[in-house]
């Protein structure tokens, strides 16, 4: 049978399974998350003692209700079934919701909620796109099969593969994607923004306005690079961290929406956010559903209200300004600037992963769980926000999120009232 | 010498990541990549320490030769624990700069500290 693999966003489905793990269609991040034996947590564990799972659903239900703002964060990696259940049991709770997006492509979220997002599908890059640009993103070591299933090499409707395929990447750095590409554009640090701005005025017919170098690329550079953009039938441009993470943030990922909606005054592209963990993208949609918001609400007031500088984890950590901390599937410890880890360490956590990582030698409580895509089921979206059915193909000892959340919010609608609907 | 910090994502570090007290996932993350030219202007040969400092921390690391082509004045972090101990968390946007972060680097024979030591450090 045909399995995912649940480690990017990418979510390869086109694994085969036939009682092993065929390695033939794997990369090696793929190959890693499927076949490499890692240490996991063994059992339910609450201040380092082993307890059963009722006992560690016990303390962290006490621990969240104890709480006056409690923070749930994670949800990356699991499946968008758990995740709804973590987002009614931060409303229930009266805390506060937050995914690895704020971490990452929250300031996307930030341009598209200004701009719109002009998306299309992944399916559409492979099928169409006959001019494709990574933008501070590097698939060949983050989405290391994106390349051959949908932007680089491979062979779609209307565009026979690379040869008729132009590929450009933009990067501070030339990376192992800059190889594949047919043309590199090295730019200068914290420039992105200048560049963007620069090709919409080219494009716009006001290259008059445009000095002669903006961020390390020359004007004429920029006409070049600016013509090939509109000699696409059809664009898609991908983009990554190396907008989001630098000077400028939402506003670089709001002048690539830009460019993106002035070159389809000429022709035809859609822009895509290349995400990483391979359910982050229902992290945020399934919020979306429940709380009308994608990341960092805060339910405290009994109402969802969004603020990213407020409520994301990192910031409210910063502030000293929860009191509980709830991990789901991330390691926070190991990703967070070291001043906030400081605060988590002294407040309670609680931990749900299948894997002993940093966060667990902080946790108070500790509860491991089956791995979403290989030993639990459940729904996800790949990048591009298409569904995909994540199936279990290997048998565990361990709950799965669903179980271990399912239980958590039982006992806080049994103690809070209300209901919930399963 | 003063140099702009990044931090990526690498191959290693992906591979590695739900593994992160093996050694494997130690040496993709307790790291950094320059340009061959900063390195023979610093001395610095593959597989030496340097010592990285911001505005906001130090943290020692193993160096390695960039294979590819990090410009000079870059210094390449792998996302981890190691590039987040000399990171901000200050942001305008609630996602913190991971990228183009003001850093000095100087030669060192001070000891690169083991995931168990830098989580006692980072958490204190």
């Amino acid at each position: 049978m045909k399995v995912s693999c649940p480690f990017c966003g990418n979510v390869c489905d086109d694994i085969n399974f036939d009682g092993e793990v065929e390695r033939e269609k794997l990369c090696p991040l793929g190959e890693s998350k499927l076949t490499r034996e890692k240490r996991r947590i063994p059992y339910p564990m609450v201040e380092g003692e082993r307890v059963s799972y009722d006992e560690a659903i016990e303390r962290a239900v006490e621990i969240l209700l104890n709480a006056k703002r409690p923070l749930l964060y994670g949800w990356a990696s699991t499946v968008n079934e758990a995740i709804r259940l973590g987002v009614i049991l931060a409303e229930k709770v009266g805390g506060v919701y937050d995914t690895t997006s704020s971490v990452c492509h929250g300031p996307s979220i930030l341009a598209t909620i200004e701009e719109g997002l002009p998306g299309g599908t992944l399916g559409q890059a492979k099928n169409r796109a006959d001019v494709v640009v990574f933008w501070g993103c590097n698939p060949a070591e983050a989405h290391p099969r994106h390349p051959t299933r949908y932007s680089v090499m491979v062979k779609g409707f209307l565009v026979e593969g690379r040869r008729l395929r132009k590929t450009v990447v933009v990067d501070i750095r030339k990376t192992a994607t800059a190889l594949l590409s047919s043309k590199f554009y090295m730019i200068k640090p914290n420039s992105d923004f200048a560049i963007l701005t620069a090709l919409r005025s080219i494009i716009n017919g006001n290259d008059n306005a445009v000095p002669n170098e903006v961020g390390g690329l020359s004007k004429s550079q920029l006409r070049e690079f600016a013509e090939l953009l509109l000699s696409a039938r059809y664009g898609v441009i991908f983009f990554g961290m190396g907008a989001t993470h630098t000077r400028g943030q939402d506003r670089n990922v709001e002048a690539l929406i830009k460019l993106v909606q002035t070159l389809n005054r000429h022709t035809r592209y859609i822009l895509q956010p290349m995400r990483g963990h391979f359910n982050v993208t229902g992290a945020d949609a399934v919020a979306c559903w429940e709380a009308g918001y994608g990341y960092a609400i805060d339910f405290s007031r009994g109402y969802p209200r969004f603020n990213p500088t407020e409520f994301s984890a990192v910031q409210l950590l910063r502030r000293r300004d929860c009191d509980a901390m709830l991990v789901v599937g991330s390691d926070p410890v190991a990703h967070f600037p070291f001043d906030v880890v400081r605060h988590m360490a002294k407040i309670p956590v609680i931990q749900i992963d299948p894997h002993y990582n940093l966060t667990t030698k902080v946790a108070n409580v500790v509860i491991p769980s089956a791995i979403s895509g290989i030993e639990a089921e459940g729904t996800v979206y790949r990048m591009d926000g298409v569904p995909v059915r994540l199936k279990k193909f290997r048998e565990s000892e361990f709950w799965s999120d669903y179980e271990i959340l399912k239980a958590m919010l039982e006992r806080v609608v049994e103690r809070k009232g209300g209901d919930v609907v399963w | 010498m003063e140099f702009t910090l990044v931090t990526a994502r690498t191959m290693e570090q992906g591979m590695f990541v739900e593994d992160k007290l093996s050694e494997d996932y130690f040496k993709a993350t307790a790291c950094c990549e320059m340009n061959p030219e900063d390195m023979n202007a610093l001395g610095l040969k593959d597989g030496d320490r340097v010592r990285v400092t911001t505005q906001y921390g130090s943290v020692v690391l193993y160096v390695k030769r960039s294979v590819l082509d990090v410009p000079r004045g870059v210094v390449m972090i792998p996302l981890g624990i190691y590039a987040n101990r000399i990171l901000p968390s200050e942001s305008g946007t609630g996602t913190p700069i991971y990228k183009n972060v003001r850093c000095r680097v100087e030669k060192t024979d001070e000891e690169v500290l083991s995931i168990e030591e830098i989580v006692r450090e980072v958490v204190g």
